[in-house]
Formats: structure tokens, sequence, C-alpha cells
């Protein structure tokens, strides 16, 4: 048995049978990364010898039958997310040497169930971009072909799933940073409602869109990930406290009773070929499960890019001003002044696209510009908040294509922001409504890359999303094909 | 032009960053196709319409006022990049 090829759940009945402990199959991960590692380059950090001391905890809790569906898993930490002790750079120069000294809420939940951290995985520098071309420790590859890109921000963490690298991972999602890459790498990754995870020790990037996510081989495992993930937390004041359902008990293999919306505005030009297909061949096995399918319509759709790219970068031009060589981080040079140390300190810390980003927010926030550029987004915001609330008004789960197109190479957008932005146009209307959105694989391109279909639900409604990803999933096969590395 | 060189070097002070001359040339022209593609949400009426900062409502969070344990001195100067006793060290801001 190969145990890196595992999923949690699997994993999860060997441990409670006693075929093998915690400790090996920590050591048979940590024998895949020596293998793959130098083609893939998922990983920032790897902290091998924390990871077998906490599988020897794990093995301790097993032997007591203190078990949890995680207790003795092996996962991969997307960067952005504070590890005590380990150090946490965000894919930046200016984090390069910054060691948390206390547990993000998610990080602190995984591991009272027992969970063990094998690393932390690249992501584009503090989780801006598609595809880790932004990391200053240089780009991951795609596992399913290592001349495209693994997608982005959580770059790392799709492709550390994808190449067996880790059982699951934790990733970020801003503007689609979970669900793109895991689009690209054929995995799972959900994105839940802002709010219904913590974000308390994640790094910010754009305040009123991050969430953290699982990444995972199959939808049961992204269920059982959440069951740690979600709830209120105290010190995040835009967690929201409403209960938290066990979410594999939404996991049946028929949706009768489910209503799924089709969005023309999902289905446009320049969307490519392989994928239309692809998509609109799932929304006929979805309705051979008992699926009824009706057309809706979400007239903003088009808006939903320039209006994430003022508020997103606005919120982030705030976010980051933190970073000025005093309190930790990066400092440059010896200065006769406090400006001019952190001019420097900024200037050499942060890379093009994060400096591209931070300027654009500036400038949308500075006087003679707020009411129209920030303000006039936040208002168009609103209206595609409204366009989800009427949609959800007619069906339970919209189905869409992830991504507009399936992997691109590395270095193809590099040069032209706007073209790189263009591959989240599917993805950014769910954080800018703030509601869940899963991508699942959905197909194979003739090329042999993946192709993700998006699920999204009203907010809370995480359960419709993964009763619809399951559903569809073991149906088909496209989760269980491995790419070859 | 949306944008002229003369602002771009004005926001960068702004936002403390510093630019090659080549390097302020690359930002203008890039920042002036991203604003350009920006006048698209010119087209949308917006009159009376409510901006959204956060999708999830939620108003003000309290709880009670209460002396709680925080991170200990030595652990929050741990990094940083200059310290002296139990301060941060920074170049001098005042003649």
């Amino acid at each position: 048995m190969d145990l890196h090829t595992l999923t949690i759940h699997e994993a999860h009945e060997h441990l409670k049978n006693r075929d093998f402990s915690a400790r090996e199959l920590t050591q048979a991960l940590l024998k895949r990364i020596e293998e793959v590692e130098p083609k893939v380059k998922a990983y920032i950090t790897l902290t091998p010898e924390k990871a077998l001391n906490e599988a020897e905890q794990a093995d301790k809790m097993i032997a007591s039958g203190e078990t949890t569906p995680l207790t003795g898993i092996p996962l991969a930490i997307k960067d952005v997310l504070s590890t005590e002790g380990i150090t946490t750079t965000c894919g930046s120069k200016i984090l390069s040497n910054f060691v948390p000294v206390y547990d993000a809420t998610v990080v602190h939940h995984l591991k009272k169930a027992g969970a063990i951290t094998l690393g932390k995985v690249n992501m584009d520098e503090f989780a801006m971009g598609s595809s880790t071309e932004n990391s200053a420790f240089g780009p991951s590859r795609n596992p399913w072909d290592l001349s495209t890109i693994p997608g982005g921000s959580s770059g790392g963490s799709a492709a550390a799933v994808a190449a067996d690298e880790c059982i699951a991972s934790l990733g970020t999602d801003t503007g689609g940073s979970i669900r793109q890459p895991a689009s690209c790498c054929g995995v799972v990754g959900l994105k839940p409602t802002y709010g219904r995870v913590s974000r308390f020790g994640l790094i910010a990037f754009g305040s009123s869109l991050d969430q953290v996510g699982p990444l995972t081989k199959d939808v049961r495992d992204a269920a059982l990930l959440m069951n740690v993930l979600a709830g209120y937390d105290p010190r995040d004041s835009t967690s929201v406290n409403s209960e938290v359902p066990d979410y594999t008990a939404f996991l049946k293999s028929d949706l009768k009773g489910i209503t799924i919306g089709v969005a023309k505005e999902y289905f446009i030009e320049g969307i490519d070929p392989e994928v239309e297909k692809a998509v609109k061949e799932a929304l006929q096995v979805l309705q051979g499960l008992g699926a009824k399918i009706v057309d809706i319509s979400l007239p903003h759709t088009e808006y939903a890019l320039p209006v994430y790219y003022l508020i997103a970068p606005a919120e982030a031009s705030s976010n980051l001003a933190r970073y000025d060589g005093v309190k930790y981080g990066f400092r440059a040079g010896k200065d006769e002044n406090l400006i001019a140390m952190y001019k420097k300190t900024r200037s050499e810390g942060f890379g093009a696209e994060v400096k591209r980003r931070i300027m654009l927010g500036t400038y949308a926030l500075s006087a003679g510009y707020y009411d129209a550029y920030y303000g006039k987004a936040s208002q168009v915001r609103t209206l595609i908040r409204r366009d989800f609330e009427k949609a959800f008004k007619k069906c339970d789960v919209i189905v869409t294509p992830t991504a507009p197109t399936p992997a691109f190479k590395i270095g193809e957008k590099a040069d032209d922001p706007l073209q790189m932005y263009l591959s989240d146009i599917f993805t950014i209307p769910v954080n800018l409504a703030g509601i869940a959105g899963i991508s699942i694989p959905g197909g194979l391109t003739r090329n042999r890359l993946p192709i993700g279909l998006q699920v999204i639900s009203g907010p809370f409604e995480e359960g419709k999303v993964l009763q619809t990803a399951f559903a569809y999933e073991q149906n088909t096969e496209w989760h269980v094909k491995k790419p070859k590395l | 032009m949306k944008i002229t060189r003369d602002q771009v070097e004005h926001i960068a002070l702004l936002a403390r960053l510093e630019f090659s001359e080549k390097e302020i040339e690359a930002f203008t022209r890039q920042m002036d196709n991203i604003l350009t593609y920006f006048d698209k949400l010119k087209e949308v009426d917006t009159t009376s319409v409510e901006p959204t900062s956060h999708a999830i409502q939620v108003k003000n969070v309290f709880r009670e006022d209460e002396a709680k344990k925080s991170i200990a001195l030595d652990l929050s100067l741990k990094n940083a990049p200059e310290k002296e006793g139990n301060c941060f060290r920074v170049p001098k801001i005042i003649e």
C-alpha cells in the first residue's frame, strides 16, 4: 500500500485498525516529499522533526482511544497562517525571517485534533497572484505538467495534495486562491462563507474577503476538515457565532430535491472550449442524479473583476502598511532617518505585484479619488451580492467553471497583470458576496490537464455545496485520477 | 492618460515606496491600463445603492473589559530587527 496516496478518511480507518502507526504514515509522506519535491517545489519550509514528534503524540492518542478523524494525519499549511515557532514568510522577502509567537486559531484547532504539520507551503507573495510565480522563493510546479503553473495563490497547498506530498492542506481564498489552484491541480478546494472560519493568525491581505479553507483529495475529506476549522472565535470580531453542523451528514449520493442554477454570464467568450464542454457534461451528470436545472442570471458578473481589483488592493495597501522594518521582518540598511528606512525596507522587501497592488490601493483610497474608485466599487459590490440573493431564491446551488482555462505555462502571463487577473473571473464574485464555493475535479483536457467544476451556495450553506460535490464525485472518476510524476 | 508620472511618484511617497526611473515608467503604464479597465464601472447606475464594506453584516462586537493574558514582553520583541532594552530601536526621529 502506498501510504502517501491515502485520503484522510482512509488513513483514519487504517490508523484506528492499527494497520500502521502515525509515525509510519508520517515517514511515508516525508519519503514521498524527498522523492518528488525537487520537481514540484510545493514547500517553503519543511519541519520533519516536529512532524515526527507530533506523530509520536498522535500514536499515544490512538493507543489511549482518544482519536479524532484527524489524529495522526500529516498536513501542509499555507505559509500565510501563523505557526508558533515555525517561520511564516507569506512568500515574501519582508517576512523571510519571521517566526510567529502564537498559532493561528485554525492551526490550534488542527493540533488539538491531533493532526501533524509536515511544513509550510508556497504561495504568491501575500496571497496576491494566480500562479505562485509571485513567491519570493520561486514558483511551484503543477504535478500534472511541470511546465505549467499550479494556480495561486494557494498553489503550494494544491500542488502538495496533487503530488501526494501531504494527505491534505490548508489554503486561503481572497478572490479564488483556494478554488483556482484546486482546479489547476485536480483536487478539491473549499472556500467557506466569510465569517465561518476564524481569521485570527491569518496574515491579512483583503480583510473583508479572506477566508481559510481545506484542499483535499476528495469531498469527504473537505467535510472532515470543515468540522474542525469552522466555528466562532472571540479573537476574530468578524467570525460569526452560528451553529456548526456535522458536514459529513450532507454527503449523500443523490441530489433529489436540489435545484441547480446555471448563469449564462459564466459561459462567456474567452472560455476554453474544453472547459465549457466539461461543465456542460457535468450538469448532465448532476441532472441524472435527480437535480433540477434552472437558468438564472447574475447580471453584474462582468463588473466583479474591476470591483475586486479596487477593493482588495485598497484593503491590502492599509493592511501591508505594518511592514515597516520596526516590529518584525526584514529591515534594509542603516539609514539617517525613519522615512528613508521605511522606504528602503518596503521597496527591497516587497515584490513587484505586491508593490503594484499597494500603489493601486493607495491611489484608490487617496483624497479626490476615493468616491470615484473605492466608493463606486463598494456600491457595485452591493449589486453583485444582491444578484446572488435573488438567484438563491430560485435555486439551492449554482454550478460554474472554476476558471476559464486549465493551467497555463509558467511565464506566460507574468508580464501582463490584467491577463493574470482574468484567471479569477469566476471565483471573485463569491468572495465579494461573502458566500461559499467549492472546486472539484470535473474533467481532463486532451493534454491531461485538470478542469475544475465550481459549486456555489448562499451564506452558511456549505452543506449544500458538499452534498452536490459529493454526489457528482461518487458518480465520476475524475477525483481518483493522479498525475504521473 | 488616467494617471501621470507625477501622480505615481506622489502615491509612492504616500505608500512609503521608492522606484527606479524604469520602474516608475512601467508602473505608470500598467496603472494607466488597469485604471482604464476600471472605467467599466461607470456604466453601472449606483444611485442610492448602499456600499458594502463587509458581505456578512456584523454590527460592532463588544466584550467585557477584562484584563487577559497577553504576549510576554520578550516574545513581543523576539522578531524585532533591532532592539534596545525593552524597546524597538529605530533611526533618530527628532533632531
